[in-house]
């Protein structure tokens, strides 16, 4: 299992290079001077070239770029254009925003989409049933920005249950991670009630009615247990989601997460800290990913032989079972 | 042979269909079956003909909102199961009525241990209180009783061979030592060799157990060598039974069985398999009148057209032929 996980994070090493690379030449390469950007449209063209310097954008390309991956793998991510200050630091400062919204808003999917899927499919064609098929088909059609902002007008301009901004306390990340759950949510109620069908119709339940076992037992040991394993699949995937859905719903919500950050920074062309968001990012989900592959070996005895050696008991002949008897 | 005064399972005209989306299908239609204690009864018939669906309403686990039992009755000992409620139902199923069933590759859960599958039966069924260690205890023995070493019990079904699921599928089904045992084709998804060992150990744990068994099968040879009477089902009805010797060795049959057996009487090792008659069976979808066999029989008459025959039964032998509703069975010759 060791060797597994330190295979898969050196593997995520390519998978960084190659994202980083592509996000700064596309930030680097296309048109717009993060120094112009910076020092404003009728800045003086002396202080200018002197920015330009300073950021080493007169330099080549590709010796950029490989200053810049060389750096991030020791661990320095450069200094950001806009506020002069070292990029990681930044980054960690707003890194627990993000981590809180979107981890919340995977729970919170999971939380309710899990159980509600499931007595989706145990109470197939009841009410509850069609009340939670039309919820998840609402719940994907609404884009997370609208309901992100009909959420602060509803309950915090009209009520004033929630405070509008600020990250004091636990109570300004409810808004944020509810908008941002309520499509995730939607994939993992429907996710969950298909996997669960899927494995109701399976014989081994039948098997399990023949033995007599009762119904509760049957469903949350023989279906359920089989059918987790694509309900862990959507989270982990869902995860990938959240991390694109924090970025518009910070800026809704006004939160100093990465998402708030990668907007101001994509404004300015502040090179450093768009690649090195998109770095923790994809690291972000990378890791996720990774957790989720783990939990599956947990789950699926079929696929732990994968990962694990198991250790090899020798082959026993089959006792003759006439002799037993 | 059992004495036919003890009656273990009797149903009587036994309806059974599926709703599905394309129709209705008319799987079981008048079904008479009598299951005597201690007894095996073999259900011969070619694919389709409702051998599994009558095991499924034995239990009633045909299934859920399309298979339904529209009439008829099914008994098991004094107690009526075509209409008990579920929780009845769940008491009896694994304990006194087991099923093994026909495919054993699926039939285990894939992520559930052996040992734990198979004590899953006894915890169900065992009185409450019963220790843990006890019921480990019982699955060691179980599993050792079907020849499968009991410090396997912590791996999981696609760790076993296909030979060893089944013995896995024989031990859940006699964990309980129940009085009725329901063998779907035990064997045909076996090799030859696994089959003929599967079987031994079925037939030794039933005169260990003293279990009735319902054993459907394809095979003669399986018929000839396990079962003490035997019940031939055509479309969802029994159109012949009676005991072994009276089903291979007596001159007078369905029409059907004759078309089956191919040259029995006289059976040798070459005419272990099911003969393939000419023609289909009766659209399920459709209600039939008249006898369902009509249209493929050699000895057709108008009567069969219109009218269902009525058993005849000459000593026990029981067959279900114009052929015979004219004449006692016994005379035919
Ligand atoms: N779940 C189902 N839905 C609809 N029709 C079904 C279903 N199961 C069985 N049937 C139909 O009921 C009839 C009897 O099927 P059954 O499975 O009892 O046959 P069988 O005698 O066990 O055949 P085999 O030897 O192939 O196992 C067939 O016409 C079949 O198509
Ligand atoms: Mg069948």
């Amino acid at each position: 299992m060791f060797k597994f996980i330190l295979k898969r994070l050196l593997l995520m090493i390519p998978v960084i290079i190659g994202i980083s690379f592509v996000i700064f030449a596309i930030v680097s390469l296309t048109p717009g001077d993060p120094a112009q950007l910076i020092l404003g449209a009728d800045a003086d063209p002396v202080l200018l070239q002197a920015k330009r310097e300073e950021f080493g954008l007169n330099d080549n390309f590709f010796m950029r770029y490989i200053k810049y991956i060389t750096g991030v793998f020791r661990g320095d991510f450069g200094k950001s254009y806009r506020t002069g200050l070292p990029v990681l630091g930044e980054l960690l400062l707003r890194l627990p925003h993000t981590t809180i919204i979107a981890l919340g808003g995977i729970g919170l999917s999971v939380v309710v989409g899990v159980p509600l899927g499931m007595i989706s499919a145990i109470k197939q064609y009841s009410f509850i049933d069609y009340f939670a098929r039309t919820l998840a088909l609402l719940l994907t059609a609404i884009p997370v920005f609208w309901l992100g902002l009909l959420m602060l007008l509803f309950f915090v301009l009209k009520l004033r249950w929630f405070p509008a901004t600020g990250t004091g306390s636990w109570r300004n990340y409810v808004l944020p991670v509810v908008a941002l759950a309520a499509s995730a949510t939607a994939t993992q109620t429907r996710t969950t009630r298909s996997a669960m069908l899927e494995a109701i119709r399976q014989d081994y339940v039948r098997t399990a009615r023949a033995k007599g076992i009762s119904e509760p037992k049957i469903m949350f040991k023989h279906v359920l247990k089989n059918s987790i394993l694509p309900v862990i699949t959507i989270a982990g995937m869902n995860v990938g989601v959240q991390m694109g859905g924090t970025v518009v719903i910070e800026n809704v919500f006004n939160i100093p997460g990465m998402g708030n950050m990668l907007i101001n920074s994509v404004r300015v062309k502040d090179i450093p800290m768009i690649v090195s968001t998109i770095i923790m990012v994809a690291f972000f989900i990378g890791v996720m990913n990774l957790i989720v592959d783990i939990i599956y070996t947990f789950v699926d005895p079929r696929l732990k032989t994968q990962y694990v050696t198991v250790k090899k008991k020798k082959d026993q002949p089959l006792i003759p079972a006439q002799e037993k008897i | 042979m059992m004495p036919m005064e003890n009656p273990l399972l009797i149903i009587k005209d036994l309806h059974v269909s599926y709703k599905t989306d394309d129709g209705v299908i008319y799987a079981i239609n008048g079904l008479d079956l009598v299951l005597n204690k201690g007894e095996t009864l073999g259900l011969v018939g070619e694919t389709g003909a409702g051998k599994t669906t009558t095991a499924l309403s034995i239990l009633k686990l045909l299934p859920e909102r399309i298979g339904s039992i529209d009439s008829g009755t099914i008994q098991f000992h004094d107690e009526r199961l075509d209409n008990a409620p579920e929780a009845k139902m769940r008491l009896i199923r694994g304990s006194q009525i087991s099923m093994i069933f026909q495919d054993p590759m699926t039939c285990l859960n894939p992520v559930l241990t052996i040992g734990d599958q198979i004590a899953e039966v006894l915890e169900s069924h065992c009185p409450p209180g019963t220790k843990a260690a006890e019921i480990q205890r019982k699955v060691d023995e179980i599993m050792t009783m079907v020849g499968l070493p009991p410090d396997r019990k912590e791996e999981y079904p696609h760790q076993f061979s296909g030979g060893m699921k089944q013995r896995v599928d024989i031990a859940i089904a006699l964990a309980c030592e129940p009085e009725l045992l329901l063998a779907d084709e035990p064997t045909t998804a076996l090799d030859v060799t696994i089959q003929a060992q599967v079987l031994d150990l079925m037939r030794g744990l039933k005169d260990k157990l003293g279990t009735s068994m319902l054993l459907i099968t394809h095979d003669l040879g399986v018929v000839a060598e396990t079962c003490d009477r035997v019940a031939i089902i055509y479309a969802g009805e029994i159109i012949e039974t009676g005991e072994v010797d009276d089903i291979f060795y007596l001159e007078d049959h369905h029409p059907y069985t004759k078309g089956l057996f191919g040259s029995i009487p006289s059976m040798n090792e070459k005419m272990k398999r099911l003969n393939p008659i000419a023609g289909l069976m009766p659209d399920p979808s459709i209600k039939y009148v008249g006898c369902p066999f009509a249209d493929r029989c050699p000895h057709k008459m108008a009567i069969c057209e219109t009218q269902k025959p009525q058993p005849v039964v000459t000593n026990g032998h029981m067959i279900k032929c114009h052929l015979f509703s004219s004449k006692p069975a016994g005379d035919n010759k």
